[in-house]
């Protein structure tokens, strides 16, 4: 205890020692729940969202721990209710436009990436991911899922909004290609983690890093359920300054591009971050690649600046004897 | 090791199976809901024309496709083998090089050669007001510019090419959308669908996620959907005939003489016959059909030979100015000019007249609909363009599609048929404009604008650098 090492919080340069309960960040004094806190854990969060276990009533925490809800079937009311709700999802002109493009970049990084390890005999063009189970984390309306089914993967979209999975199931029952092989889950990554762990080729997390309260949390968690081999992904933006500005403030209030109130800057992550954190549970980062958005063209493009948008991929060490040179490197 | 390997595939079979049964949900209101009943194609073409089932053929032999439904519907009857006629027929096109690439990439080219095509090696466009001339080859003529087949024969041979792929795609006959419901144009519970559902002539319903217009210059699916159109009559009839040609060495130049009533072209279909389209106006065309056959071959000689148009001023300016540039730039050989051939007969029952339009829809996509070939644009037949724009909307339409299924997305995706509309207009629309600015330019006979475009004409002709980046466009 006496020798643990002393972080450099990356926004505000405080410094402070994760396994004192008490912290200082961003000059506030905070009560830290948990005793290994870590510095962007301590960033990322507000301080409204430290509130123990202990606190929360026995309806709270019912709901919270609650078994998975596999949503298996949705009537044909629910249907026509939720309907006009998927076509605004599934307008491509409209609110999620830049959701629907996105699809052009981070659809062929998954396949791409899984697709490298068939064989030539294993390959089917029209289906290369056919075989690849792959967990959607937050997956919305399906704008992500129902592509991947399309290229053959397996793939469980869980959504911790249960409108959302009404809404992804009533746009799925429209496309008999697809439907079986697409499974919409009322839950949360962490429940999902307790019964699943470790059964996923891939695991996908796009665009939804930057929404949530603790981002270590849900990257363990995510990491947990990815098989020895499988692969992450993440798609999310940048805790720089340029992200702030572009990605928040001028997307928000001058170009419309998403509802003001969408994003919140402290919970942005840093790609080093990110990948100091699927290091810890023996992750090692294949790539980290930008992604640019034309506003005008309304495209996006890969780029090298990663200061705004970017992607990350990581392969967790196998139990087959795979080199691993992050591990090598420590031994 | 063997033993791990096993243990590990043990492993995966059983957290699979964990995975299935979470999957296999059974969704049991399928058969009572009304979203199923009806056939269902992932793709279906309105329209089998040269350009519809050229489509057909490009989207069977997509290899991404190989599991997509294809519909093909054609308002006509099949017509069984075709066996190419003795006469030629008075319906033709001449297809660029890169509408060959196209049918050579699904094997329609070679059925083509197999029955009758022809070269053109050189063009020569001229006008009867003035001297000034242009003239395109390659270098040598060892290249054809172009290839004058029938219509015919093109559908005949995509026609057979598509029997090749048949388990691909599926041909009905006799049968056409005549309701259209399309996602989002009105507030019904079926536009609510995201699929467009078509009626049948036999009443039958056909739902699919992606329709294709190609069906021609009053396309139903343009209506249906409401893009707005541009429409404009030139005022102007095309007449065609099937000519034959007095003596000379070889009939392999393209001819275009530009009259103030309209150009008359001919283009070569044989050793010893061209096929006429020749625009002009309308009670001109119908005199032209009523006329006997002697007289309608003194008519295009006359058109081709005359020499009454003449304008004096504009005649002098343009000798001045050749010879100013002769000697500037090295005359050059081959473009030298050349006698139009004399027409000694015209094939009986081979005249026909047809009113030009100029159409262009101003969206060529929307949501789970993209029109190509006359449906979306139908241009003056002047440059000869248009069934090569209209092959030129299949290769690119077939490029975006096998964009969109490699990343997953649904083939009527909005997001990438944008691409196919932009893509296609860029080229399209300077086509088009160039064209209508021709037919305007020559169509009059005031003196100033006659030697503004003979001179600009002649400079054309004399710099081949400009040339060959005409010819380079026309056949892109």
């Amino acid at each position: 205890m006496k020798n643990h090492p002393r972080y450099e919080c990356n926004r505000d340069h405080h410094y402070f020692a994760p396994t004192r309960r008490q912290v200082r960040c961003h000059g506030a004094m905070l009560q830290c729940v948990h005793q290994n806190l870590l510095p962007w854990e301590c960033c990322s969060q507000h301080y409204k969202n430290f509130t123990t276990v202990e606190e929360m009533t026995p309806e709270e925490k019912a709901q919270k721990f609650q078994r998975p809800k596999a949503q298996t079937t949705i009537d044909e009311e629910e249907v026509s209710k939720f309907s006009a709700l998927s076509a605004m999802w599934w307008d491509e002109g409209g609110e999620f436009e830049a959701l629907h493009s996105l699809n052009e970049l981070r659809v062929p990084l998954i396949r791409d990436a899984l697709v490298s390890k068939k064989t030539l005999n294993e390959y089917d063009r029209t289906k290369p991911l056919d075989g690849f189970w792959v967990l959607d984390i937050g997956s919305g309306g399906g704008i992500l899922s129902e592509p991947l089914a399309r290229l053959g993967a397996s793939v469980v979209g869980v959504d911790a909004s249960e409108e959302n999975i009404k809404i992804a199931q009533a746009h799925l029952i429209h496309d008999p290609a697809i439907r079986d092989r697409v499974k919409y889950v009322h839950s949360t990554v962490e429940e999902i983690a307790q019964t699943q762990a470790g059964k996923f080729d891939a695991v996908v997390a796009s665009e939804v890093l930057e929404h949530v309260a603790d981002a270590n949390t849900l990257v363990t968690s995510a990491c947990q359920l990815v098989r020895p081999g499988g692969s992450i992904f993440f798609t999310t933006l940048n805790k720089t300054r340029i992200a702030h500005l572009l990605g928040v403030i001028v997307a928000e209030n001058v170009l419309g591009l998403v509802s003001p109130g969408t994003h919140d800057w402290e919970k942005f992550v840093a790609p080093k971050d990110l990948s100091y954190m699927l290091h810890r549970n023996s992750f090692a980062t294949r790539l980290i690649h930008g992604m640019c958005y034309n506003p005008l063209t309304k495209r996006w493009s890969w780029s090298k600046d990663t200061s705004i948008n970017y992607a990350l991929h990581a392969v967790k060490s196998s139990d087959t004897g795979e080199t691993n040179v992050w591990t090598q490197e420590k031994k | 090791m063997a033993l791990r390997a096993a243990a590990t595939g043990a492993r995966r079979v059983l957290s699979q199976s964990i995975l299935s049964s979470l999957l296999k949900g059974k969704y049991s209101f399928y058969s009572t809901a009304s979203l199923q009943d009806g056939d269902f194609a992932d793709i279906v073409i309105s329209g089998g024309g040269m350009v519809g089932a050229g489509m057909a053929c490009a989207l069977a032999n997509n290899a991404l496709l190989r599991d997509k439904k294809i519909v093909l519907l054609e308002a006509g009857k099949d017509s069984g083998d075709f066996t190419v006629p003795d006469q030629f027929s008075n319906r033709t096109c001449a297809l660029n090089p890169s509408t060959v690439r196209l049918l050579s990439s699904f094997g329609a080219w070679s059925e083509i050669e197999g029955m009758r095509c022809f070269p053109v090696l050189r063009m020569q466009v001229w006008e009867s007001c003035a001297d000034a001339m242009i003239t395109f080859n390659n270098p040598d003529m060892s290249e054809p510019l172009a290839y004058v087949v029938e219509n015919d024969i093109i559908l005949a041979s995509i026609m057979c090419a598509l029997k090749n792929v048949k388990d691909q795609v599926e041909i009905r006959y006799e049968s056409k959308a005549v309701e259209f419901n399309l996602p989002g144009t009105d507030k019904s519970e079926e536009a609510k669908l995201p699929f467009v559902k078509l009626t049948l002539n036999d009443g039958s319903v056909l739902k699919t996620k992606f329709l294709i217009g190609a069906d021609g210059m009053n396309s139903a699916v343009r209506n249906a959907s409401g893009f707005h159109t541009l429409k404009r009559q030139y005022g102007q009839s095309g007449v065609v005939a099937t000519l034959m040609l007095g003596e000379g060495l070889s009939n392999t130049t393209a001819w275009q003489r530009f009259l103030p009533t309209g150009p008359i072209a001919l283009l070569p279909i044989s050793d010893t016959m061209s096929s006429l389209v020749w625009s002009t106006t309308p009670e001109h065309a119908r005199n032209l059909q009523e006329l006997s056959n002697e007289s309608f071959v003194d008519a295009v000689n006359d058109a081709l030979w005359h020499e009454r148009e003449k304008n004096e001023v504009a005649g002098k300016l343009l000798n001045g100015f050749k010879s100013v540039l002769n000697n500037i730039l090295p005359a050059d050989t081959e473009g030298m000019r050349q006698l139009p051939p004399t027409v000694i007969d015209v094939v009986e029952k081979s005249r026909a007249a047809f009113p030009l339009t100029l159409i262009h829809s101003s969206q060529y996509v929307r949501p789970r609909i993209a029109l190509i070939g006359d449906a979306a644009h139908r241009i003056h037949p002047l440059a000869g363009q248009g069934v090569n724009l209209g092959f030129s909307d299949v290769a690119c339409l077939n490029d975006t599609l096998t964009k969109a299924v490699s990343c997953g997305a649904d083939p009527g995706a909005l997001t990438h048929l944008l691409q196919y509309e932009t893509e296609r207009q860029r080229q399209n629309i300077p086509v088009m404009l160039t064209i209508d600015g021709l037919q305007r330019l020559y169509g009059t006979e005031f003196t100033p604008v006659v030697i503004a475009r003979s001179l600009g004409l002649h400079a054309v002709h004399s710099m081949p650098f400009l040339k060959k980046m005409i010819m380079e466009r026309a056949s892109a």
